[in-house]
């Protein structure tokens, strides 16, 4: 099949090239250092769009325009908003724990940079494709938790400290209910790695190939991936009427950067995963059959449907942020210990009886999916 | 049971209210935006007539304003914004009259409490809504008010009478005739006016007073006849 608009075309490309010129030592050792400028290149980028786009959908849910005055449409707000933040002083602040307070924002990007390099964003766009893509990405998208917490401990301030402890309480809670949505499907897919994963929702993505079952771990994993991202409804750890900024309130220029850049990608990351688990990821929309229409589809590159599903993710996140109010913190344990995991444990139970019993839509109809 | 029941109904009512809350949002994604895009609308702008901005003195194409130079504004602001300057010129027929010099309103200094217009017995100064009062100077928001050569403008006859019907009492009719062709301002006729019915007044409260101590002073004696009676009764005894 021709794929004229991959960038997978232009990384083969370059790997054969590079592997006629020098040892393979050496490419590989030049391949990763590219692979890591290019992913922090699109860390930040995704984060600039990422926050133009909130400020925006925020300001239309609120019917206001947004930023429209630097450049047209204020598409640049967020660069030069960019530039300010480097520009910024980074205030030393009296008897924190230096170190600690140091560390906490790298172990923050550090996290959310580790579950980046593991997320397929398109055909061969893909830094490691583990057999545990499943595992290894819930592994360590929570050791984002070790930042927030480091962070309100060593910044010795009664707000921060409260912050980092409701969000270690939150963080805690909802990483379970993730993860048990995310084995749901696991169950489904019978396997944990990402590539093969996509490959099995080519003509049904596991949203409804697990019908039932899939739509609930779907919205569930949506409900905890929110919670876990600390925005929305589930934002009390840094409740502004409450405790000025959280866990961040002491952190300026730069190191506050880190936290915003990840709040951002967390969000992010939450939407891709979820794109990738549930809604086929990169995968154009394929049918059994028609083929002059798979081939218009396979056309669009695989990129621009990994991320257009996951924009569309993403404005549910918005939207959902924009819609409820905060929730206290005994309606934020209520809802995950009484609600989301009680019927996250039915519904894997509910799952491993619809596969085994060969009630999936695959199972069912072969010959359309 | 029923808190089994309980548990499903409060499950399912939480996700329909959180269903119905983001419909009310996704209708107010689309609705119009309320923004005003200050300098962009600038002519289609609407600001409130009402809308305290700018105190101004009105003119008339003769520039006449119909300030009298009584000093009551300024005497009313709270804020000493406001300084009317007067001079005494002498009349055609040798009385002395004060007339406006320069009115001077310092905007910094302004509350746009509006006492200043409501005070007025002349109606001479009103708040205009021209917002764009930036300036670079602090000198610049001071402003004199009265145009250069300015005056002041003379009651018209058929005007006269209804002004100070409102505000003096009843009296005022037989006086309209006689001050008509001069250039008296309306002010001092409330003026005069306002005292006589003072002075009709002041006695019947005096009378009122001399009627209530009357009565108590029977009472005094009265209770001293009979204490003393009393008194006898017992020293009788
Ligand atoms: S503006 Fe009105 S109150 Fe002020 S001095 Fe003139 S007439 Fe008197
Ligand atoms: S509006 Fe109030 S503060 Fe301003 S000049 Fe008039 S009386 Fe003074």
């Amino acid at each position: 099949m021709q794929e004229p608009l991959e960038i997978s075309n232009l990384t083969t490309w370059l790997d054969t090239t590079l592997r006629g010129i020098m040892p393979s030592m050496w490419v590989i050792l030049i391949e990763c250092v590219l692979v890591g400028v290019a992913l922090l290149a699109a860390y930040a980028v995704i984060a600039l769009i990422l926050i133009y786009a909130e400020r925006k959908i925020t300001a239309f849910f609120q019917a206001r325009y947004g930023p429209n005055r630097v450049g047209k449409y204020g598409i640049l707000q967020s660069v030069a908003d960019m530039i300010k933040i480097l520009l910024k002083e980074i205030v030393k602040i009296n008897r924190v724990d230096r170190f600690l307070f140091f560390a906490a924002p790298f172990f923050m990007i550090v996290a959310s940079m580790l579950t980046f390099g593991a997320i397929p964003f398109g055909k061969g766009l893909h830094a490691v494709d583990f057999n545990i893509g499943v595992l290894y990405v819930t592994a360590v998208s929570s050791l984002g938790i070790i930042g927030v917490l480091l962070a309100g401990w060593s910044s010795n301030n009664k707000y921060s400290m409260i912050g980092a402890m409701r969000s270690g309480a939150q963080f805690v809670s909802y990483e379970l209910s993730a993860g048990f949505a995310l084995m749901t499907i696991v169950v489904l897919a019978g396997t944990m790695q990402f590539s093969t994963m996509i490959e099995g929702q080519r003509y049904c993505w596991n949203l409804f190939n697990g019908h039932i079952s899939s739509m609930i771990a779907f919205v569930l994993y949506l409900i905890s991936g929110h919670a876990e991202t600390n925005r929305g409804p589930f934002d009390i750890p840094e409740a502004e009427s409450e405790l000025t900024a959280g866990y961040h309130t002491e952190y300026s220029g730069l190191q506050f950067g880190f936290y915003y850049l990840a709040e951002y990608l967390n969000m992010f990351i939450i939407a891709s995963i979820a794109t990738t688990v549930f809604l086929g990821g990169y995968m154009p929309i394929q049918v059994h059959g028609w083929e002059g229409f798979n081939q218009v589809m396979t056309f669009i590159p695989t990129y621009v449907w990994f991320f257009g599903k996951t924009a569309v993710l993403i404005f549910l996140s918005l939207w959902v942020r924009w819609s409820f109010p905060r929730l206290r913190i005994d309606q934020l344990l209520n809802l995950e210990w009484k609600y989301l995991l009680p019927i996250n444990l039915v519904n894997i139970v509910v799952m491993v009886i619809i596969v085994l019993s060969g009630l999936t839509l695959t199972d069912l109809f072969p010959s359309l999916f | 049971m029923s808190s089994i029941s309980k548990y499903f109904s409060g499950l399912f009512t939480g996700i329909k209210s959180l269903l119905v809350g983001m419909s009310v949002t996704w209708k107010e994604l689309w609705t119009k935006k309320v923004t005003q895009q200050y300098p962009e609308n600038r002519d289609t702008l609407v600001i409130s007539d009402r809308f305290r901005a700018e105190l101004t003195m009105p003119h008339d194409e003769n520039n006449e304003h119909a300030c009298t130079a009584c000093g009551i504004c300024e005497m009313n602001c709270p804020n000493g914004t406001i300084t009317v300057n007067f001079k005494m010129v002498e009349t055609e027929d040798g009385k002395k009259k004060k007339v406006l010099d320069t009115y001077k309103w310092d905007l910094g200094m302004c509350t746009f409490c509006n006492l200043c217009v409501l005070t007025c017995p002349s109606d001479a100064i009103k708040f205009e809504n021209t917002f764009e009062n930036a300036v670079f100077t602090r000198d610049k928001l001071k402003q004199q008010l009265n145009h250069e050569g300015s005056k002041m403008r003379e009651k018209k006859k058929v005007e006269r009478p209804a002004a100070p019907v409102a505000k003096a009492p009843v009296v005022s009719e037989v006086k309209v005739e006689t001050p008509a062709a001069e250039v008296k301002p309306a002010v001092v006729d409330t003026e005069v006016k306002a005292v006589v019915p003072e002075v009709e007044v002041k006695p019947t409260v005096v009378d009122a007073e001399v009627k209530v101590e009357l009565p108590i002073e029977e009472a005094v004696k009265a209770d001293k006849e009979i204490e003393a009676e009393s008194k006898d009764e017992t020293t009788e005894k």
